[in-house]
């Protein structure tokens, strides 16, 4: 029998083992989102709550709008504002950037390297449910018995976020709350990074060498590299933050020698890397998207890749960019603006190779190209506003005002979200064998694109005319009232926008228009199986051959370099001939146990910030019950004989 | 190649593997590269506040038994030897050593573990306390945290010596204890460098003053 290795040791005699709770079998129902192990179920999973937070977070900012859509706003008080763009942050960088990129990566990784699941199927589950019970968790502060929200910014900047409690900077439990989520989120997103990368080490297809891996993949096994080092750097500054708050440590106490600073240097560690850990993975989604649409491969393939890796590496030395109006010293302010002009030259190049690819193809508008399009317009603005920050003196000007705003929206909504959106769009007939409206697709990018800029091109100048951040009203005559009138007005247009997404997301799953296996004529192996692929991917595992080897298993070139289409055959899908094969094959069976050892985690932090010895023991219970029980349970159930 | 030769995972069948590693060998390495970035947070803070206590507060070295703790330190190195045996037992097949020696690996670590607690309370009791100074907090933390992954490792090995005892860690579970093995030489390792660090380094950075 072939089994699923995975991270806790097993054991093989069924007959021996204590079923706890009865194995679940069935792979299909509502409960079997529950217990599945397949790496697209989750894949689903992840996408449908990093949806359901977009829109959770995207309310926080029209709230946030609406308070400074004229000048003493007065639909929100200070208490509600800080809650409010605290908690956008929190979201968007954390419930939907990091997620979404986990989504695409956790339904396409072994599709696109032609596996048949990713190395611990049950870890990914477990990373899922971490994720979903880490987010609630930390919504759950709202709750008007946990006395607030957090409100001391994403960041959490200590002294203010990790004084003790009872000195009054910040009431209620919302820090605490903040600090032990994130630790929580980052155990999920620490399990998925480990998946990712021992899946694209060990899983790859026959022939499928490294540099013939779709250049999503490569992207996101730097993103998985990245956050796999950047997570624990922060969860240690979030436990000092909490020990500090809760305990009476003295990490970030100035009063008797703490250096408030560590925390902005470890939160920087992470929070640099963090920025490509969220811009990586979109950056690779329209590597895919644009050879497609214009019928040529990608320019430079090993620039791309190697760029990818470059920004990787590099995105380790420039955290203190963050932190210029710190007063650093000259010297470390001097290196790390040279090491932030530095990365900006991978960046270029990888600019410069998706125009190269672009150049001279045979285009094709959809609604995937439209956005992956937007996201080289849009980033480039971002990117050379983000430039503008390694000059030192002018970064030390444009510090906590909305220039910065402008900028990283530029990077994180004009880079990320529309490359998430592109993705959404190109993957989505795969996903459910339909395809979306193309014709609503456009309006949703013109939408996005006009309410996107109006939203955030204003805050460039309010930055440079001096208007603050996370400051919950301005007084009227400063000049500031019409830009972020117009601000206010494209928030709105914005959020028009993903609201026909979500429509046509909704309408599609049943009623778009049948897609067949391959519709965009693509390039990669995802799209040599069917629509939607079945539970096992491949009936048999590819031998790969070339890079973009589906591309070339339909199309040869004849003497002057002119393509042609290759006799159909070749490039068939796996039809119900090889459903005989499939039913040997072994897929891991489904499990409770992740979510049951995911559900001990909540307890466990509502014991930290409540101080509840009792409520600790239960969760110490629940977690060790979960990880006994997944330890000793098999990956793949024994078949009856 | 049919259907039924084709595995998923692999699993300890480290030939298919790309990188002729096992996968759950490679996650155990990978998890391990996160978890001394988790301890690196620590360290540098203990360091940044190694020499910063002011004059009149408790200071860290006068509270440190330096000859206790290298001697509890030398039984948790001692207990990487052990592990090793426990592992080469289980590799020829010689189940009733392996308990023993994944046992004694398991009392030398739960051996440290009561020094650290006569430690901590000793200080505790001298007036030296996590609320002290800044040195106090890093201190106890840093410490506190290896302290349970110690713990953790010790949970593990009894576990493999609960599954041996009835029989169910046969020769080829060896990757098993190998797994096992790899974090409790990792935690052993962090803590050469964090005994180097609080208590070789510290003393000499406060001579100095």
């Amino acid at each position: 029998m072939t089994t699923v290795s995975d991270a806790i040791p097993e054991v093989q005699e069924s007959h021996r083992r204590v079923d706890l709770l009865q194995r679940p079998a069935k792979s299909t129902g509502w409960w079997s989102w529950f217990t599945t192990v397949d790496h697209k179920k989750i894949g689903i999973l992840y996408a449908a709550t990093s949806f359901a937070f977009l829109v959770i977070g995207g309310i926080e900012a029209l709230l946030i709008r609406l308070q400074l859509a004229g000048p003493n706003g007065k639909v929100l008080t200070a208490a509600m504002y800080n809650q409010l763009f605290t908690m956008h942050g929190t979201t968007m960088v954390f419930l939907m950037g990091m997620p979404m990129a986990v989504a695409f990566g956790n339904y396409l990784i072994p599709l696109m390297i032609g596996a048949r699941d990713v190395a611990f199927p049950r870890l990914n589950m477990f990373g899922y449910w971490v994720f979903l019970v880490g987010g609630l968790f930390i919504y759950s502060s709202f709750l008007p018995w946990n006395g607030g929200a957090p409100n001391a910014g994403w960041f959490g900047y200590t002294p203010l976020s990790s004084a003790p409690i009872g000195n009054g900077f910040l009431p209620g439990h919302g820090a605490d709350f903040w600090a032990v989520g994130l630790v929580m989120l980052g155990i999920g997103s620490t399990t998925s990074a480990i998946n990712f990368i021992v899946t694209v080490l060990n899983m790859r297809a026959p022939g499928m060498t490294f540099l013939r891996m779709p250049v999503f993949v490569w992207m996101m096994l730097v993103t998985a590299f990245l956050t796999l080092f950047a997570i624990p750097v922060v969860t240690g500054a979030l436990i000092m933050v909490y020990m500090d708050r809760n305990w009476g440590s003295n990490f970030f106490n100035a009063a008797i020698g703490g250096d408030p600073l560590l925390y902005q240097h470890l939160f920087w560690i992470f929070g640099h890397p963090e920025v490509y850990i969220l811009i990586l993975p979109a950056m690779g989604i329209i590597s895919e998207i644009l050879p497609v649409f214009s019928r040529k491969p990608l320019f430079g393939y090993t620039v791309v890749v190697f760029s990818g890796i470059a920004i990787g590496f590099m995105g380790w030395g420039v955290w203190a960019h963050h932190m210029f109006a710190t007063g650093l010293g000259p010297i470390a302010v001097s290196a790390f603006g040279l090491s932030t002009m530095l990365i900006a030259v991978p960046t270029g190049v990888k600019i410069f190779n998706w125009l190269g690819t672009v150049w001279g193809g045979a285009l094709r508008l959809n609604t995937p190209m439209l956005f992956a399009l937007g996201f080289i317009a849009m980033f480039t603005i971002g990117g050379l506003s983000g430039v503008l920050h390694s000059v030192v003196p002018a970064d030390t000007q444009q510090t906590d005002t909305y220039f910065v705003v402008a900028h990283f929206h530029y990077v994180l909504f004009g880079g990320t979200v529309f490359g998430f959106f592109g993705g959404v769009f190109y993957w989505f007939p795969k996903v459910y064998g339909r395809m979306m409206n193309d014709r609503l697709g456009k309006w949703t990018f013109w939408i996005l694109l006009v309410g996107f800029n109006l939203t955030f091109f204003p805050m460039h100048i309010l930055g440079l005319e001096g208007q603050p951040r996370r400051t919950y009203r301005y007084g009227a005559g400063l000049g500031w009232d019409l830009m972020n009138r117009i601000a206010s007005v494209g928030a709105f247009i914005i959020a028009l926008g993903v609201l026909l997404l979500l429509i046509n997301l909704w309408v599609s799953r049943k009623h778009g228009q049948l897609a067949g296996d391959d519709p965009w004529d693509g390039r990669t192996l995802e799209w040599s199986t069917p629509s939607p692929p079945p539970e096992y991917n491949f009936a048999e595992v590819p031998e790969v051959e070339a890079r973009d080897d589906f591309w070339h298993r339909k199309y040869t070139e004849d003497d002057r370099g002119l393509l042609v289409r290759l006799p159909s055959g070749a490039a068939e899908s796996t039809g119900p001939a090889d459903a005989e094969a499939a039913h040997h094959i072994h897929l891991p069976s489904p499990s409770y146990y992740p979510l049951v050892l995911s559900l001990g985690l909540p307890i466990l932090g509502y014991a930290a910030v409540y101080h509840a010895l009792w409520l600790g023991i239960i969760g110490a219970i629940v977690l060790t019950f979960g990880a006994y029980a997944w330890a000793i349970e098999p990956p793949t159930a024994e078949e009856p004989r | 190649m049919t259907a039924e030769q084709i595995s998923i995972g692999a699993g300890h069948d480290a030939e298919h593997t790309g990188t002729g590693v096992s996968n759950t060998k490679l996650a155990i390495w990978l998890f391990l590269s996160s978890d001394f970035l988790f301890f690196g947070a620590f360290i540098s803070a203990f360091l940044l506040y190694a020499d910063r206590t002011p004059a009149g507060a408790k200071q860290l070295t006068d509270e440190l038994n330096i000859p206790f703790t290298s001697a509890t330190s030398f039984i948790l190195l001692m207990s990487s030897l052990t592990m090793v045996l426990a592992l080469a037992a289980i590799q020829r097949g010689d189940h009733r050593r392996v308990r023993i020696w994944i046992l004694a690996t398991a009392l030398f670590g739960a051996v440290f573990i009561g020094g650290q607690v006569f430690e901590f309370t000793e200080f505790v009791r001298n007036g030296y306390a996590l609320q002290t100074s800044t040195q106090s907090s890093a201190f106890f933390v840093l410490t506190g945290l290896h302290g349970a992954h110690v713990t953790i490792g010790i949970i593990w090995l009894l576990s493999l010596w609960g599954l041996s005892s009835q029989g169910r860690l046969k020769t080829a579970d060896a990757p098993k204890v190998e797994l096992a093995g790899l974090y409790w030489h990792f935690v052993d390792v962090v803590w050469i460098v964090i005994f180097t660090v609080i208590y070789l380094i510290t003393p000499l950075t406060q001579g100095t003053k």
